[in-house]
């Protein structure tokens, strides 16, 4: 694996806020890296450190091969950044936007196909302030694109946009990433990293707690199963005997069967043997979810 | 150079959709213009308006006028709102400079101050018929000089007003002051000794003394070398002070 961005034990403080307490890792060249975590987790100043936009306390930074600190201009040339809190002009046209973003490199850049892949095409001569919230955040992912990045920063990248452009703006975005440059997203969201990453950090409190694909991180972390179905038959204790079962619960009618294995086919056999067919037997595999509140202690707070 | 170029271009559109800073740069100017010329027209007074006619005193006075609201108005709004709102982090994120960003405020500085003082020149001759001015040479060295420390001085406000709100006030105080008493207003002979002292310690009074004695004909009116001086001044330390202020957020 070729890193393209190399990171060690990046530090960052505000005052005696600890922003970064110690954060080391590797991107490799073409892959879809995510940070996880929950708001004040140090996401957002470890990748704008990346950018050249903060200067670190300490550590060691090389991304594409350039030092942030001392080659600032040249690496924000040469990526591309969505970041979470910035704006433009009121009153300059989308257009406009794309032509001066696309000015400041060298290469070739067409930013016409941006407008449609991001369904600014009709948008092109409104003005800024004149968009939607979802219309502006698409704005800004296109922008993070038009210079032909070899690595493209997204900070919080969804926020703001509808279910249905989401998945467009995962589809895009891989294929941005399938067409060679690499990709560094910052996400609070656990379906975003889980199904567009293809590796995953999740921070908290500064630190990288786990890194990992996200299938890894979930055959590491959260290896149960759960079964769940409702029933009104009284006696279960049969359950606990399949292979595989850890633990039953029960509230009123509804069961939860925790374990590991091939869970549901057993335990559903078994309920059929105790002539109990529930019409809502379902198994929930487990998700990053379950390892983010395994690594972390809590759950993911908006 | 082609970041510039674009830059440039697209701020001067966005200045020219900005309708209340083409109030105070170019409307603001040529209602003084009709006020002034309608009201004194152009026979010299010994008394006033440093002997000379009211017309050829304000036409290059009007000049600073434009100049100025760029200065006190324009830019420290602009700089202020745009650090304010996160646009100057997203430009520094794409890797606009500093130079690139304040260089495309000098042009559109400078560009507007052309295009405002070539209004003036225009509706100013063809009503109240001001003489023409006397030495091209050194009206257009008068006329950059003072763009350089409008500009120069509103790069300083723009640093250090800490969002649009301070720099929609400061801007505005500044604004009335220098063109009332900096010598764009009623003629500094009629004023009481307060108002004369503010005046004097003004930018524009001396980027429109500058201006008139390049403008205006005759031995008394050579080029003003102790206001071009203090202009230069002005402008090298507002640089400065800008340099060392700036803020991208």
């Amino acid at each position: 694996m070729t890193s393209i961005i190399s990171v060690q034990n990046l530090r960052k403080t505000y005052g005696k806020i600890i922003a970064v307490a110690d954060i080391s890792f590797e991107v490799a060249q073409g892959e879809i890296f995510g940070f996880l975590g929950p708001n004040g987790a140090g996401k957002t100043t470890t990748v704008e450190c990346l950018q050249a936009l903060r200067d670190p306390d300490s550590g060691k930074i090389s991304v594409i091969g350039l030092d942030p600190l001392r080659q600032a201009q040249e690496l924000r040339r040469r990526i591309g950044s969505q970041l979470q809190e910035s704006a433009l002009p009121d009153r300059i046209k989308v257009w406009e936007a794309l032509d001066l973003f696309a000015s400041v490199t060298d290469k070739i850049s067409d930013w016409h196909p941006l407008l449609e892949q991001w369904g600014l095409a009709e948008k092109r001569k409104s003005s800024f302030a004149a968009l939607s919230g979802g219309q502006k955040q698409r704005l800004f992912i296109a922008l993070s694109l038009v210079n032909n990045p070899e690595v493209v920063f997204l900070d919080e990248m969804t926020t703001g946009l509808d279910p249905a452009a989401r998945r467009v703006a995962w589809d895009l975005i891989r294929a941005v990433r399938d067409r060679g440059t690499t990709v560094v997203l910052v996400t609070h969201f656990m379906d975003e990293a889980e199904n567009l990453c293809d590796r995953v950090a999740i921070v908290d409190k500064g630190k990288i707690v786990a890194s990992d694909s996200p299938q890894g991180l979930i055959a590491s972390y959260a290896t149960g199963v759960r079964v769940l179905f409702s029933t009104d038959k009284p006696d279960l204790a049969f359950l606990e005997k399949v292979s595989g079962v850890k633990n039953v619960t029960r509230r009123g009618d509804r069961v939860e069967v925790e374990g590991s294995g091939p869970l549901l086919a057993l335990v559903a056999a078994a309920l059929v043997e105790h002539d109990i067919v529930p019409p809502d037997l379902r198994v929930e595999q487990p998700s990053l979810e379950d390892v983010f509140l395994k690594v972390t202690g809590r759950a993911v707070v908006d | 150079m082609r970041t510039l170029t674009k830059l440039t271009w697209v701020e001067i559109k966005l200045f020219i959709r900005e309708p209340m800073v083409v109030v105070f740069t170019l409307a603001l100017p040529i209602i003084f213009l009709f006020v002034m010329g309608g009201v004194f027209g152009n026979t010299p007074n010994p008394e006033v308006y440093r002997g000379v006619g009211a017309m050829n005193y304000y036409m290059p006075s009007y000049y600073g006028l434009v100049m100025m609201a760029i200065g006190t108005v324009a830019l420290p709004l602009h700089l202020a709102g745009y650090r304010e709102r996160g646009i100057l982090r997203r430009l520094r994120a794409s890797s606009f400079s500093i130079w690139t960003v304040l260089g495309s405020q000098l042009l559109v500085s400078a560009i507007i101050a052309i295009l405002g003082s070539l209004l003036v020149t225009v509706l100013g001759l063809a009503t109240y018929s001001p003489d023409l001015p006397e030495n091209i040479p050194q009206l257009i060295g008068a006329f950059f000089l003072g763009v350089a420390c409008f500009t120069s001085f509103g790069f300083f406000l723009g640093a250090v007003l800490p969002s649009t709100r301070a720099a929609q006030g400061i801007g505005l105080i500044l604004f009335f002051v220098m063109m009332i008493l900096g010598g764009a207003g009623p003629p500094p002979e009629v004023m009481s000794n307060v108002m004369g002292f503010i005046g004097d310690i003004t930018p524009l009074r001396y980027v429109i003394l500058t201006l008139q004695n390049a403008w205006l004909p005759g031995p008394d009116f050579d080029w003003y070398t102790s206001a071009s001086l203090v202009t230069a001044g002005i402008t090298v330390v507002s640089a400065l002070l800008a340099a060392r202020f700036f803020r991208w957020e």
